[in-house]
């Protein structure tokens, strides 16, 4: 177990680091300049030259990337020149209402696709499993926007049940208070995740199904729903969890899809107004922010799944 | 155990084989006439194939037969309803909607297709040299691959296009160069089961150098995961296009592609032109959905040739 941790630990640490420097040559190599984004384009060389100087962009470009990386370890992620506040403000503003939706479409589609497998699984080449199948497909296969545009058509323009935009507020608590501006917004993200989900849950309960235990299990007498709520589900769910894992950076691309089409003031849609501003401090800071949340989270997920399965332990790289 | 692939979730047909046993592995070019029979057989697969032919024809030939103005905005015959005139009505500024479905089609099909092409030599070359040369090499070249696939894909996309200037051939190299993560990382897998197969092996000792070996004995033999793959990256691309037309950071008109007509359309979904909503979304779901079963469809019929071993 030791020897697994620090194998995962550290190539966790590498991921990081090439994910800062790629960040950083980016950041370095994008056109313009902080001096020039902060005293305006009428500002003197000399001006821009003593601004360098007093930042340290004028020193060699290991030093600036050193510079840079401390920053990053004491929390400071740039500045927004745009909307003039410190990229950690805007985070930590905007970060939980993006937190609300993802993380409510997660656990929603979880409790949807887990037994939407099993069931498929268990009805594998029947009617069923070939309707549910198909949903997966065309789900799958619709972009994020068009369907949350048919959503918002149905829903909203002709049914009058959901308002067309996702809540207005500033704070998460402002969010949870318009329940109903929440719903569009989570169902598109929760339709385009189940799709994917169900196919990960349905191949892992074919595969538990095909498996020895299983048919001990069967020839000792238990029922079907015993099988399946005491060593089906168990076993199916567990090797599903990495791979849910790895599926966060794609539900969190969906996310800025889904706040830039319902107007919802979270960190994808800030993203997204930054990319059109040009706004590369918010920008870069995001990135590395996602991107360590990715890499954690992975690290935790693998090692909760090492901790419940030992075989997993003993797998050469 | 087989080491868990973020892969395309739409592949997980059925249960994946077991890590292969060594010398099960080998789908050379005696194999492929059985493959496309296998894949003959496989009703989902030549839907998907019949479907991807009628919107190359649709995209490509269409337009010969059905020649319409996409060039030129005709502002006295906005968002008209559809009539004999214009069977899919016209759009904000006078585009016959049929028309540029089929236009649009080019540039779609063109970048699911061309970025898969660069992100299946990419990653497979990528793929082939980090197993092949295995040790510290083989790590500093995955690591690179889990950091870039720790970044959204979007996200990544975004940054690029902010500094570049949006055409059909910049968006194929920029979603070319994001999409190749996942073949490498199959590619790889396969790789450092082949190297140690007796042929192999055997080529080595010959005195083929290092290169020789990657290009004419690795490359050739992990074809089948490759081909798959690619149709899944086709999908991916063109998914990935609408998102980025959407956005706003497509190529601008009279440039057409789907993603661009669904945002055109997204300005009047209060005002039930369907038209501008229903058409391009459909077009992207076949398409989609279509590669994604022949996808499956090889995938399929490799695994039963595995089996039947």
């Amino acid at each position: 177990m030791t020897r697994y941790l620090v194998r995962r630990v550290s190539q966790s640490v590498a991921v990081l680091f090439i994910v800062s420097v790629v960040v950083f040559a980016i950041l370095h190599f994008l056109p313009g300049s902080p001096a020039r984004a902060i005293l305006g384009i009428r500002a003197t060389p000399a001006a821009i030259q003593a601004f360098n100087v007093a930042n340290g962009y004028n020193r060699a470009l290991p030093v600036q990337y050193l510079l840079y990386v401390n920053r990053l370890i004491h929390g400071n992620l740039g500045f927004s020149y745009h909307f003039d506040q410190s990229v950690g403000s805007l985070l930590v503003l905007d970060l939980p209402k993006s937190a609300l939706l993802v993380g409510a479409s997660y656990v929603i589609s979880l409790l949807i696709a887990i037994p939407m497998g099993i069931v498929q699984a268990l009805r594998r080449e029947k009617l069923l499993d070939h309707t549910l199948t198909t949903f997966s497909f065309v789900g799958y296969a619709m972009p994020t926007f068009w369907l949350g545009i048919l959503l918002v058509v149905w829903f909203s323009s002709d049914l009058h049940i959901f308002p067309s935009e996702g809540p207005q507020g500033a704070s998460v608590t402002a969010s949870l208070s318009d329940p109903g501006a929440l719903v569009l917004p989570v169902a598109t993200l929760t339709i385009v995740t189940v799709a994917q989900f169900s196919r990960f849950m349905r191949a892992s309960a074919v595969e538990n199904l095909l498996q020895d235990y299983i048919r001990t299990a069967r020839a000792k007498g238990l029922a079907d729903w015993q099988i399946v709520t005491r060593h089906l589900l168990r076993n199916s769910v567990l090797p599903i969890i990495t791979l849910v894992g790895l599926s966060l950076p794609g539900v969190l691309s969906g996310a800025i899809i889904v706040e830039a089409l319902f107007n919802y003031p979270g960190m994808g849609w800030l993203f997204w107004t930054a990319t059109t501003a040009h706004d590369y401090p918010v920008l870069m800071g995001f990135t590395i922010v996602v991107a360590a949340a990715t890499v954690i989270g992975n690290l935790l997920a693998d090692i909760a799944y090492a901790v419940a399965d030992p075989r997993v332990r003993y797998q050469p790289s | 155990m087989t080491e868990l692939q973020p892969t395309n979730p739409m592949a997980l047909g059925e249960p994946a084989l077991g890590e292969p046993a060594i010398g099960e592995l080998v789908v050379g070019g005696r194999g492929l006439r059985g493959i496309i029979r296998d894949f003959g057989h496989n009703r989902m697969g030549i839907t998907g194939l019949a479907a991807i032919v009628a919107m190359l024809l649709f995209s490509f030939v269409g337009p010969l037969l059905y020649p319409t103005n996409q060039t030129h905005p005709n502002l006295l015959a906005i968002t008209r309803h559809p009539s004999a005139q214009y069977p899919l009505g016209t759009d904000a500024v006078g585009y016959n909607v049929l028309g540029r479905l089929m236009v649009a089609g080019q540039s779609t099909l063109e970048v699911g297709l061309a970025a898969a092409a660069i992100a299946t030599i990419v990653g497979t070359l990528w793929g082939a040299v980090a197993g092949y040369a295995g040790g510290w090499v083989d790590s500093v070249m995955m690591r690179i691959v889990d950091a870039l696939l720790a970044i959204p894909a979007l996200l990544l996309v975004l940054l690029l296009t902010t500094l570049v200037t949006p055409s059909v051939v910049m968006v194929i190299f920029v979603l070319g160069l994001i999409s190749w993560l996942i073949t490498a990382r199959l590619v790889r897998g396969q790789v450092l089961v082949l190297k140690r197969l007796e042929y192999v092996q055997a080529a080595h000792q010959l005195g083929s150098r290092s290169w020789q070996i990657v290009a004419r004995h690795l490359v050739r033999n992990v074809i089948g995961t490759v081909v798959v793959q690619a149709t899944f990256e086709v999908a991916n691309a063109i998914l990935l296009f609408a998102a980025l037309s959407f956005l706003g950071l497509g190529p601008p008109p009279p440039a057409a592609n789907w993603g661009g007509m669904l945002n055109d359309g997204l300005n009047y979904v209060f005002d039930g032109y369907w038209w501008l909503i229903y058409p391009a979304g459909v077009c992207i779901v076949i398409t989609v959905v279509a590669f994604n079963l022949i996808g499956d469809a090889i995938r399929n019929s490799l695994e039963v040739r595995l089996k039947s071993r």
